[in-house]
């Protein structure tokens, strides 16, 4: 017979603050959201680490409205870990009931967003990509003056152009550009892909290895054609 | 001000140790004043190779902690008046090698000797990293087999970001020696010819070693290649490659299979 012997829990509770960005969506809500977009876009992974709270207040919404727009914050990948401004049952139990902040004054963005030099467009690496290596341009398209070892990955937005040999992993169109190619003097490599599809080693046709080719998504399929 | 130069490959098992010790000798055969370093803490073998194993006092970790002076610590060769061996530490482990220890050892050591060898432990972890921190230049130990041929590629990516010449924007001189080369499995397509090594590592080459009874042997007897069979195929290859490391423009030679035509005749017995 098991007797269960009940002891003082030895659980602490402390405090902590934290600041937190508070993001005021307002009227008219699409075009706000296409603001949202632009920031996103133009600073990539800026909301990637921050835990963001939406404040509500201006639009004051019903119910329907309200998950609504949280929803389309969400689905741009902003982390909401809070709503100000709004029922908090409304979205009970996804995310914390929260107790209206303290104003921590307005966090300036605008010298992070907007720079004066024009965005990247073509990034280019002087030299061979060795094993263990990761290069992710999101600015267009990646050249590579040099091979890319067997275990090593560059992506890229836009097409990549590799003067040398493709051992490893080639990412064209990362952010959702069908129309990326993939181009090299000798094609051997372990992966490809192209906005999201992607086809290995084993399930590339055995004519074009060894061969300079130029790589293209025709639908779902790859077309892998060999240049002269 | 003395050069470092790191023995290094990635790949576990592929000649680091012996060629630390082939080129040292090498080195201090023609007068130069070397000092040969055992980063592979926990797991040392240079002193055995160079048969100092019954001599070591104090090692490199004993130096770092301040319980020995560089001076007590390093080993003398007892063939080659300016070779000299600082061990590694055979009951600690790597976390006892600090950064600023490190730096100071190394420091000290360029102010005496002509040339550091750092012998690396394989791997890419902090012993290997340490032990490339420091150097000047390179020397990449590769067989001429995939794996090996990778792991070396692993490397090479390091030495471009892991060591403080990468990290001040200085280049730092790297070369593949190509160690185990069997010409006659290089012809089967077993293994893969000097051509694949350098396209695909694209670094200068340092030099050919083909296998060799010789450095086994060698390294039973405590003695490096270069001293112990100093007409050996192998030893002529270091010898070639430490010339090559100083500097001097010495053409690359190929190893061939030996053809013997007695041995053939001899080959069945009566």
């Amino acid at each position: 017979m098991n007797i269960a012997i009940a002891s003082k829990p030895k659980i602490n509770f402390s405090g902590r603050s934290f600041l937190a960005f508070v993001i005021q969506p307002a009227e008219p809500v699409n075009d706000w959201l296409a603001d949202l977009d632009r920031l996103s876009r133009q600073s990539l992974g800026f909301f990637a680490d921050r835990p963001v709270i939406v404040d509500l207040s201006a639009l004051e919404p019903d119910r329907e409205t309200a998950r609504s727009v949280v929803d389309a914050i969400r689905t741009r990948g902003v982390r909401v870990i809070a709503v100000e401004g709004a029922d908090a049952s409304w979205f009970a139990p996804e995310l914390a009931p929260i107790a209206r902040g303290k104003e921590a004054g307005r966090i300036d963005l605008l010298e992070d967003v907007q720079s004066n030099e024009p965005p990247p467009a073509a990034r280019t690496i002087d030299g061979p990509v060795r094993s263990g290596q990761a290069i992710f341009h999101t600015g267009g398209d990646l050249t590579v003056i040099g091979s890319v070892a067997s275990g090593a990955e560059v992506a890229a937005s836009g097409s990549i152009h590799i003067y040398g040999t493709l051992r490893g992993r080639a990412i064209a169109g990362a952010m959702g550009d069908r129309s990326a190619r993939i181009f090299c003097r000798r094609f051997e490599a372990e992966l490809i892909a192209i906005d999201g599809c992607y086809q290995t080693a084993e399930q590339s046709p055995p004519e074009p290895i060894g061969k300079p080719v130029r790589i293209r998504l025709a639908g779902d399929t790859f077309d892998i054609n060999v240049t002269d | 001000m003395g050069t470092v130069v790191v023995v290094t490959s990635g790949k576990g098992g592929v000649g680091k140790t012996t060629s630390t010790a082939a080129l040292g000798a090498a080195l201090a055969k023609s007068g130069k004043k070397v000092a040969l370093v055992d980063f592979d803490v926990g797991l040392r073998n240079l002193d055995l190779v160079l048969g100092a194993e019954r001599r070591v006092v104090f090692d490199f970790i004993n130096v770092i902690q301040g319980q020995a002076q560089l001076p007590q610590a390093l080993i003398r060769d007892k063939r080659l008046e300016t070779l000299f061996l600082l061990p590694a530490s055979q009951t600690r482990d790597k976390d006892a090698l600090t950064d600023e220890g490190v730096t100071e050892v190394m420091s000290s050591l360029r102010q005496v000797f002509d040339y550091v060898i750092c012998d690396s432990p394989a791997g890419i972890e902090r012993g290997a990293i340490l032990a490339m921190r420091h150097a000047d230049a390179a020397v990449v130990v590769t067989n001429p087999e995939v794996s090996s041929v990778r792991d070396s590629d692993r490397i090479i990516g390091m030495l471009d970001s892991k060591t403080l010449r990468a990290e001040r924007g200085e280049p730092i001189q790297k070369h593949v020696l190509v160690t185990r080369y069997d010409p006659a499995r290089a012809q089967r397509g077993e293994m893969l010819s000097i051509e694949d090594v350098t396209e695909i590592l694209a670094l200068p080459l340092l030099g050919i070693v083909p296998e060799s009874q010789a450095v086994l042997q060698a390294s039973n007897l405590g003695s490096p290649i270069t001293l112990a069979e100093p007409d050996s195929s192998a030893a002529q290859a270091y010898a070639d490659a430490a010339r090559r490391l100083t500097g001097k423009k010495i053409p690359m030679t190929i190893p061939t299979q030996k053809k013997s035509f007695l041995g053939g005749l001899f080959r069945r017995a009566a």
